[in-house]
């Protein structure tokens, strides 16, 4: 079946079977490898990207779907050479260790964070705690314990509402 | 090669499901696609993802109805289902977690039909109606006769889920919902369960109780419902749980056993009757 699809802001042609998984047009058809595979089937969370802009894990997705609409890979969250708030902070908190799960977690926190879904000053700081933590509970990481994933988040989250807060 | 067509309209849909019966029906594809590296691939794929004939949510005539294509996410986040159907929303928060809850959808909870399926309970309790469609027509089936064994339900062949119709409860209502699991998210339930209690002051004027995860499919608790009618919440409670423990039948598997589920499952239900 001849698929187009919106891949990070960049029209793609690609000839698959419809029965495909997403993650696998990504990574072995697109080349895109930044998608990672853990589980395979919907746990982990792994391979979270964005399908037309929500959070969906790619081997859940079938092909077929995807055509004429848009998706988003841990690839297509830094604006050139600039990396996403939540990709920054992950580096600069230690948010990540093995790294397998970290492209899941980026796409998914870049989600929450872009949409306003994190509130890091409104109910103070535990309350953004804990909407981390129910909001990316489909993001499985076995290393680090989530502690530093939740503080790079809420710190994202501080970032991008200080930089869209108006001025003067 | 598999086949693949995405209908326009529930018309187009509904010819194509009677034309090729052996195609997969796919929307969300969070229980369908989760094998999918697994076995044959299916003929044909009929996609209803986003089908604009079945993704809707609408209020009419004292009930909601929200079309089968509607995400949990969709649910969850609909202020008329937050404010009117509450144990629906809260259940769309439980069903696994983001990603899933982007694609999993109403239609699929119910066509798939698992015993551990979250939303089904409250569906139970608050006593929705199906509406489903065929080329011969459209005809509406009361969800607590859809059921019909294990992963097995009412629809047809050549039907489609199309919505479900659920009453908004009256106010004297007192509605709950509860999951019992490992963790939060994304873990499957060992019980869950929902209840409808209407009250006049602190007296059960009547009450539908249902849970899942308990027998192959999600089920009223007749036994307890009788028994908490014209009681005043504190008794009710004892009376429930009571009711609750010698009428159900769960079993030992890999999540729970049924010692285990059968004492939280009279602890849940009891709880909805807590002053």
């Amino acid at each position: 079946m001849k698929l187009t699809i919106e891949v990070n802001g960049a029209v793609r042609a690609v000839d698959a079977s419809p029965w495909k998984r997403l993650l696998d047009l990504l990574r072995d058809d697109l080349r895109l490898t930044g998608t990672k595979e853990g589980c395979g089937e919907g746990e982990c969370g792994a391979c979270t990207v964005l399908l037309d802009g929500e959070p969906v894990n790619s081997c859940l997705v079938a092909a077929g779907q995807c055509d004429g609409r848009r998706v988003t890979t841990v690839e297509g969250l830094a604006r050139g050479d600039l990396l996403h708030a939540v990709q920054r902070q992950l580096i600069a908190c230690g948010g990540a260790q093995c790294g397998i799960c970290t492209p899941g977690i980026a796409v998914c926190a870049a989600h929450l964070v872009d949409r306003g879904l994190i509130d890091p000053s409104g109910a103070g700081e535990a309350a953004a705690r804990a909407q981390v933590r129910e909001l990316l509970a489909g993001n499985i990481c076995r290393c680090t314990g989530y502690q530093l994933i939740v503080e790079a988040v809420i710190a994202a989250a501080r970032e991008v509402a200080a930089a869209t807060e108006p001025t003067g | 090669m598999t086949a693949y067509l995405r209908p326009r309209d529930l018309d187009e849909a509904l010819a194509a499901r009677a034309a090729h019966p052996d195609w997969m029906v796919l929307a969300g594809g969070t229980d369908l696609m989760v094998n999918a590296n697994h076995g044959a691939p299916p003929a044909g794929i009929l996609d209803l993802w986003r089908l604009a004939a079945v993704c809707f949510v609408r209020h009419a005539d004292g009930a909601i109805v929200i079309g089968a294509g509607t995400t949990w996410r969709e649910v969850e986040r609909e202020p008329v289902i937050r404010s009117q159907l509450a144990p629906l929303a809260a259940a769309a928060r439980e069903i696994g977690a983001l990603q899933i809850q982007s694609r999993a959808t109403l239609g699929g909870n119910v066509g798939t039909s698992s015993p551990v399926g979250d939303s089904l309970p409250v569906l139970l309790a608050l006593d929705a109606t199906l509406e489903v469609a065929s080329p011969r027509g459209r005809r509406t089936v009361a969800y607590r006769d859809w059921c019909t064994g294990y992963r097995t339900t009412q629809l047809a062949a050549d039907e489609l889920i199309v919505a479900a119709h659920v009453p908004i409860p009256a106010p004297a209502t007192r509605t709950a919902w509860r999951k019992v699991g490992t963790r939060r998210a994304q873990s499957i339930s060992k019980v869950m369960g929902a209840a409808a209690i209407l009250l006049d002051g602190d007296r059960v004027v009547e009450a539908r109780i249902a849970l899942g995860a308990i027998a192959d499919r999600p089920v009223r608790i007749s036994a307890a419902e009788a028994a908490v009618r014209g009681l005043r919440l504190t008794d009710a409670a004892a009376a429930a749980h009571a009711a609750v423990a010698s009428a159900i039948r769960p079993i030992d598997d890999i999540r729970s056993t049924a010692s285990y589920r059968r004492e939280v499952a009279a602890n849940l239900v009891a709880r909805f009757f807590a002053r």
